[in-house]
């Protein structure tokens, strides 16, 4: 049983990502880049870290897709067609990518995985979250903090370059009434927006 | 575990979607459908921790930690770069890849 289900979601994944990277209307590539993403999930879901999934479906499926759909509809009219890409560039770009995977492959292929010795238990939230606070040997405090100081540059460093044509001119404004030292800064501030 | 699958086939289906992932990297000439791109690949790293901790590891939680760091970082980059894609169409409106000069010094 897990075996078909394991199929029909590799199956799924691999359609909708060459449907995602081939397809000409930008917006149904979102869609199947969802429908991907939610494979993936089910995925998760198949080897028992319900956690993981949920991650994967709400930030993913919910935040990302989002973002994406926001994206295109402030940037493009929804019926547009992206241009066609050149097919010397295609073939150049397939031979690349399919040369890739066969090297991959030879190398998985190849290599002797271990045998497993310790026996599978499910994985609970809490012990993952022991873990990612934990000071001992093999503890993930530092990153846990790295990456708390990455979201919140990260979302600081949206809204400056999301908005960064307002900012600047309210620096500039500022700058040419500060100091006449400042002018040459403030006309190239100008000039950017 | 998955029952009747084993570490092989799971590693060939990521690899297989890491490589979609860099064709259309490849290929594609809008700034998002590149950014879409990006997101496969990491996708496919992301599921290749989790499942190598299942295969090989099942007592340790390494990899799901990993995935769970890669998941943010995927996050904070695609709000990033949208955020700089769409000041670039405020700039020059338009987000094709051979139109993007002014970031350039």
């Amino acid at each position: 049983m897990e075996t078909i289900i394991f199929y029909i979601l590799s199956g799924i994944i691999i359609l909708f990502a060459v449907a995602s990277v081939t397809s000409r209307k930008i917006l149904r590539a979102v869609i199947y880049l969802l429908f991907v993403l939610i494979g993936i999930a089910g995925l998760y879901f198949l080897v028992d870290y319900n956690f993981l999934a949920a991650i994967q479906l709400t930030v993913y499926g919910g935040g990302i897709i989002v973002l994406f759909i926001f994206a295109v509809l402030l940037i493009h009219h929804v019926e547009l067609e992206l241009e066609k890409t050149a097919l010397k560039k295609k073939l150049i770009a397939g031979a690349l990518s399919a040369s890739g995977l066969l090297v991959t492959l030879w190398a998985i292929s190849t290599y002797p995985f271990p045998e497993t010795t310790s026996t599978y238990t499910s994985i609970e939230v809490a012990d993952i979250g022991r873990k990612l606070l934990s000071y001992e040997d093999g503890g993930f405090i530092l990153p846990f903090e790295v990456i708390s100081v990455l979201l919140v540059a990260v979302m600081i460093g949206a809204i400056v370059v999301a908005k960064g044509s307002k900012l600047s001119e309210d620096r500039s404004r500022k700058t040419e009434v500060g100091s006449q030292k400042s002018e040459d800064g403030s006309e190239k501030l100008t000039e950017n927006n | 575990m998955i029952a009747g699958i084993s570490i092989y086939e799971i590693l060939t289906l990521t690899s297989i979607l890491f490589f979609i992932g860099v064709y259309g990297f490849f290929t594609r000439e809008n700034l998002i459908t590149v950014l879409m791109s990006v997101e496969l690949i990491l996708n496919a790293s992301a599921v290749n921790f989790v499942l190598i901790n299942t295969y090989l590891y099942p007592d340790l939680l390494q990899g799901a930690v990993f995935s769970i760091f890669i998941i943010a970082l995927a996050a904070a980059e695609t709000a990033l770069a949208i955020a700089i894609i769409i000041n670039l169409y405020k700039l020059i409106y338009s987000v094709e890849v051979k139109d993007t000069e002014t970031m350039k010094y």
